[in-house]
Order: C-alpha cells, then structure tokens, then sequence
C-alpha cells in the first residue's frame, strides 16, 4: 500500500493503482474519454490529465501509477484549463449539429463541453469530412463525428477479437475504419454492436428502422404484430429511471399495444419451441453420431463470425433458426392460417436488444419467397425513441399480458437472454426427453455468471454430455481450434457474441454503468425463478402447436419452416477482395 | 504466390510485417489488396491491423505507380522560391492532386520533404530527371515532353 494525497485528502492505494483509480476510490471524479475498465490504457485523448508536484508537465491519470507520497491536484486551475481546451479542440473538429445528433443528450463530447462551460469558437478551422458508411443493414458509421478516442478499435480487436475496424492514416487524416475504407457490409464486422456501446459520440449507431414500422401501423390493410426478446424486459426501465434490472414486462405490453401494434407477442415463446428443436437435433445428433459438438444458432453475430471465418466448421451449428425468427415463421403460417390473414397482410416487428438482428431478417434465406420471416426490428434504444415520440409515459403505464397463442413462455425461455440460458434451458428439456425423468435442480450454477468459458459435465442415462458455454465471441478461438485438431470433447456449445449475453447487446440501453450486465442478468433469473413452469417442454402453447401444425420436433415441416442452413462467407469476402 | 517471398520469413510473427510489405510493394510497385490478405493471413494478423500499418507509413502506396512520378520539394528552401506554386501549376496541368495518378497513368503526382538540391531551389524531379530553378511558366512544357514520349511509344 502506498499513501499519496489528491487534493489534500489523504489517500491509501494499492501499489501499481493508477492515478484515476485512487481517485475514484475517494469519490473524486476524473473525466475519460479514451479510457476503459480493465484494457490497458492508452492515454491517448489526455483528458483525465492532472497535476502532480515535482512532475514537469499534466500527467495523463489513466495511465500513470501511484508512487508513495505523491501529491496530486485533479482540479486546480490549470488543469481545468488544459481540460477544456482539449475539449475545444475536439468540438471545433467534430460536426455541430447536436440538436439533429441521436445520441443528443447522451454524448460524452457534449456532456464534456457543457461541464467545461465551452461557450464560444475559439478555434474553428478546417475540420474533417468523411462520408457516411449505410451500407449495412444494422448499423452505421459517421467517421466525421468520430473523436479518435480508439475505445471501438479495443472493443472490437482485444475484446471481441473481431478485429474489422482499426485505425488508418495519421495526423489529420487518421480515421477509425474498416481495410479499404469499405463497407462494414463487406468487412470481418459481425455487427455485434459492442463498439456503438462504447462510442462516446455518434459515431457508430443502429440503423434505424422505425419510419418503416411506423408506415406499417399506419396501413390499414396491414396486420402489425410484434415480438420482444427476453432481454428487453429487464433493462429498458434503466431509460425511465428504474433501478437496473426491473422487470418491467407488463408495461412494456401495455406500451407496445398503444403505440398501435394489433397484438403483442413474446419471443420466449419461441425460444421455448427453439429448445424442442435444437434438444431434438443434439439428441438426434449424438444417437446417429453426427458431427458433434453441436453450436447453438440463436446468436447471428456468432453465426456471421463462424461463416466469415471457418466455413469448413459450419455443419457443427444446429440447423434452428433463432427464436425470433421462429416466432416469424410462426406467425406466417401457422397463427395466420388459423387468424384467417394473409401472411403477407401480416407485419412481423421484433424488438431486440441486438443490431445483427437486423442483418439476420433481411438475410434471403430467413422467409420464403421473398416474404420475410420478420419484417422489421427495432432495438431497445429505437423503441425508447419511438415511445417518446407517441407521447407514452411509460413509468405510468398499467401492466398488460401478451396475447397469445404466441406469447405463452416458461422461465426456461426467459434466460436465453443470458450467457448460458440457452444451454440450460437445452439441458433441462434434453435431460428429460433422454430419461424420461425432470432434471431435479434446475439451477445449474456451473454454466451461469459471467466467465469467458464455463463448462460442465452432465450426467444424462449413462452418457457425459459435456458442455461449454462461451461468453463473448472473443473467446470462442479456442474451441474452434481444438474442433479443427480433432481434440475438442464437447457434445454441445453455446455462443453468445456480446459479453454477458443478449442482457448486454448491441442495441441496449448506452451507459456505463458497471454493475448494468449482473443486475440485468440477476433480473432474467429471478423472473425464471418465479416461473410455474421452468421447463420449455411443459409450455401447453408450444405442445398444441406441435398437436395441430408441425406434428413433432424436426419433423419434415418443422425442417421446412423453423430450420435454415448457411452461406460460406469467407468465398464471398475473398472473391470481393479479388475484384478490386 | 507474391514470388515466394513468404518463404523468407517464419509464419506468425507480425514483427515482420513491414519487411514484408516493402517485400510486396517491390515485385508490384505498391500493395495489391489481395496481398495484404495474404500477408495478414501468413502473418495470424487482423487485415484491419496491416491496412492500418501500410496506410500509416508514406513509404506505401495501395494503388499501382503512374508511368513517371513527379515528386515536387516542399522542404524549406524550395519553399521560400515558391514551391506551392510549383505544386499548383502541376496539379492544375495534371488535372490531379499531389498523392494521385492521372486517370491515363502516365503521371503520379507526390511531395517530399527535401530532395537535397536546395542550391537549385525550388526544385522538382520527374523518374530520374531534376528540374530545378524552376517557374511555373516552364511546367506545361516539361509535361508535354512526357507525354510525347508516351505517345511515340504508343505508335511505334
């Protein structure tokens, strides 16, 4: 331990501490912008710079350790100045359109600017210009609102390993951006959206699609249904005030049917049925000694990575199409035929916690004949917006219940949206359907938490099913390895791209509060917890549609409307390459 | 593929990277964009992490040399004998700006720093030719003897 003051109060900290962390431990408060928990640091936007005595010149805190006796000023006079002329600068060459920004009112250059009192153009000048990258179907790129501050570039190359963006050029044309300046649409991104997390600006954002739902409501020869994902129930609060973590599931009903929707539907639902098919094909898998071990496919980030980059590996992912997708195609056949609606009549939304949600629906193969599964998708920021738009006052609003068939769930369902409720809800049902017996403790703690890799092994009739669950796709290499060189013992992986799970997406809630992914994680268990039925195989929605639709699980029609297969992506990038 | 010239260095090791870029840059003249695939590739590097290298350093070019490159000094002796201008008169001739190739590819428009003939200031130097004392008057004129050049060639 050392002792050192920061402006006169007297400070214990551990050795090799930096700076900003001593600081934060008495309740002193650093600005950052370049900075993230647990990366090395950068120093590179020298914002959090402060005076140390005897030292010649400000002295990035982020990155300078503590040293006993040290005497440090966080907030004197010409530290403020040096502060708010960084801040200068950084507006002066960044667009001043704030008041059309969609990150207005959750910027960190502008919550900078308004905490230095920037009051006038001190030094305007040339600035730079970059053309907008749309070509994605989830996400967009602003590069001229880009500060540099590299926090996407350490999200995606040391987090998520991706690895699609870094930074090019130098001086003043240094730009964050993709080889060649391209498209993200032909880059390694998988759209996770982890970087529009981090982003301080708006830089990185979610493509929009709320003018095209809003039309669809507004049709009146349309049928506008819509979807929300396990994750969505326990974090939008966090936008009206809640605690973090709330479950606030009957308002957001409520508030999905006044904002015009004919019928509110609950993608738990579909994960339910997701797990009586994707249980079916491991069973299946392992009894005809099929190629094993078997990937989860809820997660299209993770699908993308493995097309783009080991499409020799492909055959290893369930052929399930991911629950909200299945709900999609749920809705386009069965519950219209039964509605008597043309499914073309019938506007699927669905709101996710995702980005590459996105991309999945538009992907070809996710409908038929150019009828999409799911029409559209909102993510929880757009359905925020969107809700401030009609006027709703959510913090007010009565519970309501989902409509069904369509929106009856088990707590199984509900913790898809956590890194290892896919795998736990697939083993509850798995276990019985192999034994005939339930699963006694349903709470396998082994494959929760927020681990990079959690496994276990589970003792199923005689058989060691072996488990891993992989928590963030930068941890996935590995295993992807050990399957090429024939040394992998797993029968059944999870992947999830973004850390933490869907609870942590790419299109949640945008602040950096660091207890968000636990208590949103905690939320989604104890909503499991208080389930009366906790296994996807006791769902009675979920059985009638089996008795009056698909017969059983991967049964021919179960193949042709729940199931889709996978397009080698790495051929597609690498011919790209060619041809320029 | 690229002449072998993975054969000169172990697989994996990114500390070799530049060599290999300027190994690449040698047999085509700048970095083909598969190249730096393959690169990225030999080397268990991201493709974003090599374009951001070969983008940083001026030593690399992505797109392929002009027939002739003209490179103007702006060090600062040149500079006070009006270099910028030297510059300008080029572009607007070229109808390019300093860092691009003309559309036929017969010129490449750069700046340097110095080219160390300050005595002859300001100074340009086309392939392996100086031109130096130069005026903006004497411009097109040395422009047109390339493109004669190119010319003959053509029709010969």
């Amino acid at each position: 331990m050392v002792e050192l003051t920061i402006n006169n109060i007297t400070v214990k900290a551990e050795e090799g501490m930096t700076i900003l962390d001593a600081a934060k431990s008495v309740g002193i408060h650093v600005p950052t912008l370049c900075h993230m928990k647990d990366l090395f640091p950068t120093g590179a936007c020298r914002i959090c710079v402060v005076e140390v005595e005897n030292m010649r010149g400000l002295i990035p805190s982020c990155a300078y350790p503590v040293a006993e006796g040290m005497k440090v000023e966080t907030n004197s006079y010409r530290v403020r100045t040096a502060r708010k002329t960084i801040v200068e600068l950084l507006v002066e060459n960044h667009p001043q359109d704030c008041l059309i920004c969609v990150r207005n009112g959750n910027c960190e250059l502008q919550g900078l600017s308004e905490q230095y009192g920037l009051r006038e153009h001190r030094y305007a000048g040339e600035s730079k210009d970059h053309a907008i990258d749309i070509s994605s179907a989830s996400m967009e790129r602003d590069p001229a609102k880009c500060i540099l501050c590299g926090r996407c570039v350490r999200m995606c190359n040391e987090i998520q390993k991706v690895c699609a963006i870094d930074f090019t050029n130098r001086g003043f044309q240094s730009n964050v951006t993709t080889p060649f300046n391209k498209g993200i649409n032909v880059s390694d991104c998988i759209l996770c959206g982890q970087c529009i997390l981090v982003c301080p600006t708006a830089a990185l954002r979610e493509k929009s699609n709320t003018k095209l739902v809003q039309s669809a409501i507004q049709d009146k020869s349309k049928t506008v249904v819509v979807q929300i994902a396990p994750a969505i129930r326990a974090s939008i609060g966090e936008e009206y005030g809640f605690p973090i973590g709330t479950d606030v599931t009957g308002k957001l009903v409520t508030g999905l049917r006044r904002l015009g929707f004919n019928s509110v539907f609950d993608t738990n639902f579909a994960a339910d049925l997701t797990i009586m098919e994707e249980g079916t094909e491991l069973i299946n898998r392992i009894q005809n000694n099929k190629t094993l071990p078997m990937f989860t496919s809820c997660c299209p980030g993770w699908v993308k990575h493995l097309e783009q980059n080991r499409p020799a590996l492909l055959d290893h992912l369930s052929t399930c199409k991911s629950p909200h997708e299945m709900e999609g195609a749920v809705l386009k056949s069965y519950y219209a035929k039964k509605m008597n609606i043309d499914p073309k009549d019938l506007f699927v939304v669905s709101i996710m916690p995702c980005t590459v949600k996105k991309f999945e629906a538009v992907r070809p193969e996710l409908g038929e004949e150019k009828m999409a599964d799911v029409d559209a998708v909102l993510t929880t920021r757009e359905l925020v917006r969107y809700f401030k738009m009609a006027g709703i006052e959510f913090e007010d609003l009565p519970e309501g219940n989902f409509d069904n068939p369509l929106g009856e769930s088990t707590g199984a369902a509900v913790i898809f949206g956590a890194s290892g409720g896919v795998m736990e809800a697939a083993l509850r049902t798995a276990y019985f359907k192999l034994t005939g017996v339930e699963l006694e403790n349903l709470n396998l703690e082994a494959i929760r938490g927020l681990d990079d890799v959690k496994e276990a092994t589970i003792d199923i009739a005689g058989l060691q099913l072996n488990v891993a669950v992989v928590n963030g796709i930068g941890n996935v290499g590995p295993i992807l390895d050990q399957i090429e060189n024939g040394t992998c013992k797993y029968h059944f992986v999870e992947v999830m791209t973004c850390p933490g799970g869907c609870i942590n997406g790419g299109g949640q809630p945008i602040h950096h509060k660091p207890e968000k992914v636990i208590k949103r994680v905690k939320a989604l268990y104890e909503i499991d917890g208080k389930m009366k039925n906790r296994r996807s195989h006791e769902n009675e929605a979920v059985k009638t549609v089996y008795k009056e639709f698909f017969g059983e699980p991967n049964s021919h029609k179960a193949h042709d409307i729940l199931h889709t297969h996978y397009i080698d992506r790495k051929a597609i990038l690498r011919e790209n390459a060619k041809k320029n | 593929m690229h002449n072998n010239i993975f054969n000169n260095y172990p697989p994996n090791d990114r500390s070799n990277l530049i060599p290999l870029l300027q190994d690449v840059q040698e047999i085509y003249g700048y970095l083909p964009e598969e190249s730096l695939s393959d690169v990225a590739e030999f080397l268990g590097m991201s493709l974003s992490g090599v374009y951001g290298v070969a983008t940083f350093y001026n030593q690399f070019r992505l797109k392929p040399l002009g027939k002739n490159v003209i490179r103007v000094c702006r060090g600062t002796a040149c500079h006070v004998k009006n270099s910028a201008n030297i510059l300008q008169s080029l572009e607007t001739e070229l109808n390019i700006l300093a860092g691009e190739t003309s559309r036929d590819k017969l010129f490449t428009l750069e700046t340097v720093a110095c080219i160390g003939a300050c005595s002859i200031a300001p100074v340009i130097s086309i392939n392996d030719e100086y031109y130096g004392r130069l005026t903006t008057k004497e411009i097109p004129k040395i422009i047109k003897k390339y493109r004669n050049e190119a010319k003959q060639l053509e029709s010969a």
